[in-house]
């Protein structure tokens, strides 16, 4: 009787097996091909040389590697990292208050996290073009500010690191305030309570218990801005008016204009290696993957 | 049953005076005083939404009265923020701080006072022996099972040398065993420190257990402010007659007041009082707990109240026995071990002794304050 049941579960258990395999198939396939096999493609192109007229020469070399350490690649490698600490920086100092007055607004939160996602499931290209019509020189802010009689001429609002990092922040706000929210959504209330019940102040229950408890998210805030800001091309391009080069404006190029693919896939390669180290450090630090939608 | 505590002064301690909440239109505490005495275990016992917790949180401030006033130590207390008050909570889910030890936890509220280090080390270590948790220190909170966690919060809040010590359903994640057993830890605890607990608990065998005095709140009303043995023994509403035990009610109208017993009227029958605290012509409720109900083949001098065994029920130490009388209603028995039992389907005489019939109002002063209240709102 025993033995027979058994069978039957070894049996059962061979088909659930094989329906896993099945179930899993569509998405082993989706990450195989389009995500693996391309970045293999790349790391194996970064290490070829470059041939004449954009072709690529299969031989195996470091040069590109060598390059990016040339002062005038390096230092957008650390301009890069630079523009990106400051937005990830601000998006967490403005994303924090933001967040927690969502999360304190239990009945309206629904409405107030649609409001802020609604920028960021329009178009970037239409949102930093909006930006372009507000702070170029003919733009609103300038006009106004002009005919106010404030300024006489234009000021120069756009195409700085400033705007850049103005833009980042604008584009990248909601992925710093969505975990963040979950964070402190998340939190127990009662341990506010609890900390004024012993007397703390407002400042110290902050300090000592909010703070610490919401640490995962503003970890996973900080990973998810930061690593979409070190790659994002477009805003540098549109705000930066080519005054700023970032690394992701760097590998764009040497995939169009420049058409050194070997060059461009090396950088792309040290970039991965940096996010990489990221996620890395990012789990060290006692971070789950799971909060990042990863 | 406890006996009343001894060291329970006459000294108020926290009073409350005509105090309101109102959360929009729902009046969920109405007009309430009441004196909580230095030294004494005080429980507000009710079902839930009666109010209790928010009385609970009044005192304690995280709750602000929409109207009247709360003082602790004669001062007045409605403005002060909960870390102005010298007030301490046990929280109903413990609210310990999950990044710190168990040490951190306790010292929390010291260390917030700026104590010097060797000082808050030596109190937590005597907090850490009073709640038998010695060596648990360096423990992080989500190591430690339900009843330890207990522990570590009441030491935390008891670090502080509160007042008024307010715990708000501590024990109710507890497995049954364990809550008896930390009931009388509580009250062992309570009466070593003589430090004035406000409980608040659904569970009225706890309240039983524990407290020195017990009010019994319903719909945002204290419906009886009493001893447990009061409580018990002489309910003064219908209401604290049936949540606190079982109790047989019986509408009834006074027919005649003797000497030595009154004479009631109901729907089943006729039965006897004493005569204090009823005269002839009221309108009253007889409520007899369930122990005190007797039965008899012949009738008995003073009652005529017939019935027909419904069915017995087991439960384990005692036998219930139900009975259902002329009118439809059940009652229940629960002391049936003297003399012969009778079989499902017999007609039996129902009586009590008279002390054991007690006379409830129909409409008290409490319910005619609800309902106005109702009436305003």
């Amino acid at each position: 009787m025993k033995i027979i049941a058994n069978a039957d579960y070894v049996k059962r258990k061979k088909k659930s097996r094989l329906s896993q395999v099945f179930m899993c198939a569509p998405l082993t396939v989706w990450v195989v091909a389009l995500i693996l096999l391309p970045l293999l493609y790349l790391l194996f192109m970064s290490f070829m040389t470059k041939g004449p007229m954009g072709t690529v020469k299969y031989i195996f070399s470091v040069e590109s590697y060598i390059r990016i350490l040339e002062p005038e690649y390096f230092n957008v490698v650390k301009k890069s990292v630079f523009i990106a600490a400051i937005s990830t920086l601000a998006c967490v100092l403005v994303g924090y208050p933001m967040a927690y007055f969502i999360a304190s607004k239990k009945k309206i939160s629904g409405t107030l996290m649609l409001m802020m996602m609604l920028p960021f499931w329009t178009c970037a290209l239409v949102t930093i073009y909006s930006f372009v019509i507000m702070f170029s020189n003919s733009g609103l802010v300038n006009t106004f500010l002009m005919k106010l009689g404030i300024i006489h001429e234009p000021i120069s609002l756009l195409y700085n690191n400033f705007s850049v990092a103005v833009g980042m922040v604008y584009e990248l706000l909601p992925f710093a305030v969505m975990p963040m929210y979950s964070s402190i959504e998340k939190m127990d209330k009662s341990l506010i309570e609890a900390s004024k019940d012993l007397g703390a102040g407002p400042v110290r229950t902050f300090l000592q218990v909010t703070l610490p408890l919401t640490k995962p998210g503003i970890f996973a805030a900080v990973i998810l801005t930061f690593i979409p800001c070190i790659g994002y091309y477009m805003i540098t391009d549109m705000l930066g008016g080519g005054t700023t080069m970032l690394i992701g404006n760097v590998i764009y190029n040497q995939f169009t204009s420049a058409r050194d693919w070997p060059f461009g896939a090396a950088l792309s390669c040290i970039l991965a290696a940096v996010i990489l180290i990221l996620m890395y450090v990012y789990t060290k630090f006692g971070g789950d993957l799971d909060d990042l939608g990863a | 049953m406890s006996d009343v505590n001894e060291k329970v002064s006459d000294e108020v301690i926290v009073s409350l005076l005509n105090v309101e909440k109102w959360y929009g239109s729902n009046n969920v505490v109405k007009n309430m005083s009441m004196k909580i005495k230095r030294g004494e275990f005080l429980t507000l016992l009710g079902p839930s939404g009666c109010g209790k917790t928010t009385t609970l949180r009044m005192i304690s401030g995280f709750e602000e009265p929409s109207a009247g006033v709360i003082k602790i130590e004669n001062e007045s207390v409605e403005m002060k923020e909960p870390y102005q008050r010298d007030v301490n909570t046990v929280f109903q889910s413990y609210a310990l701080f999950p990044n710190m030890t168990v040490f951190d936890n306790i010292a929390y509220g010291l260390k917030v006072k700026k104590v010097p280090k060797d000082e808050i080390k030596t109190r937590v270590e005597e907090m850490l022996e009073l709640v038998q948790l010695k060596g648990f220190e360096k423990r992080r909170i989500d190591q430690m099972s339900g009843g330890q966690k207990q522990r570590v919060a009441i030491a935390r809040a008891l670090i502080n040398a509160p007042k008024v010590l307010l715990l708000d359903e501590p024990l109710g994640a507890l497995d049954l065993k364990l809550r008896k057993q930390m009931q009388l830890e509580l009250k062992r605890l309570q009466k070593k420190l003589n430090i004035t607990f406000v409980y608040v608990t659904h569970d009225q065998e706890e309240a039983l257990t524990m407290s020195d005095r017990i009010a019994v709140m319903n719909g945002g009303i204290i419906e009886q402010l009493d001893s447990p043995k009061n409580i018990y023994e002489h309910p003064k509403t219908k209401f604290v007659a049936t949540f606190i035990g079982e109790s047989n009610i019986f509408e009834a109208a006074v027919n005649e007041v003797k000497e030595d017993c009154a004479v009631v009227g109901m729907e089943c029958g006729r039965g006897s009082i004493l005569p204090d605290d009823v005269s002839l012509g009221d309108n009253i409720y007889v409520s007899v707990r369930p122990e005190d109900m007797r039965f008899d083949t012949e009738s008995v001098e003073g009652f005529n109240i017939k019935a027909v065994v419904k069915e017995f029920i087991y439960i384990g130490n005692i036998t219930k026995m139900v009975a259902t009388l002329s009118n439809g209603d059940e009652i229940k028995f629960t002391r049936l071990h003297t003399g012969k039992l009778p079989q499902v389907g017999d007609v039996i005489n129902v009586y009590w002794s008279l002390k054991d019939g007690i006379p409830i109002p129909t409409e008290t002063a409490a319910e005619l304050q609800a309902l106005k209240n109702v009436k305003i709102g």
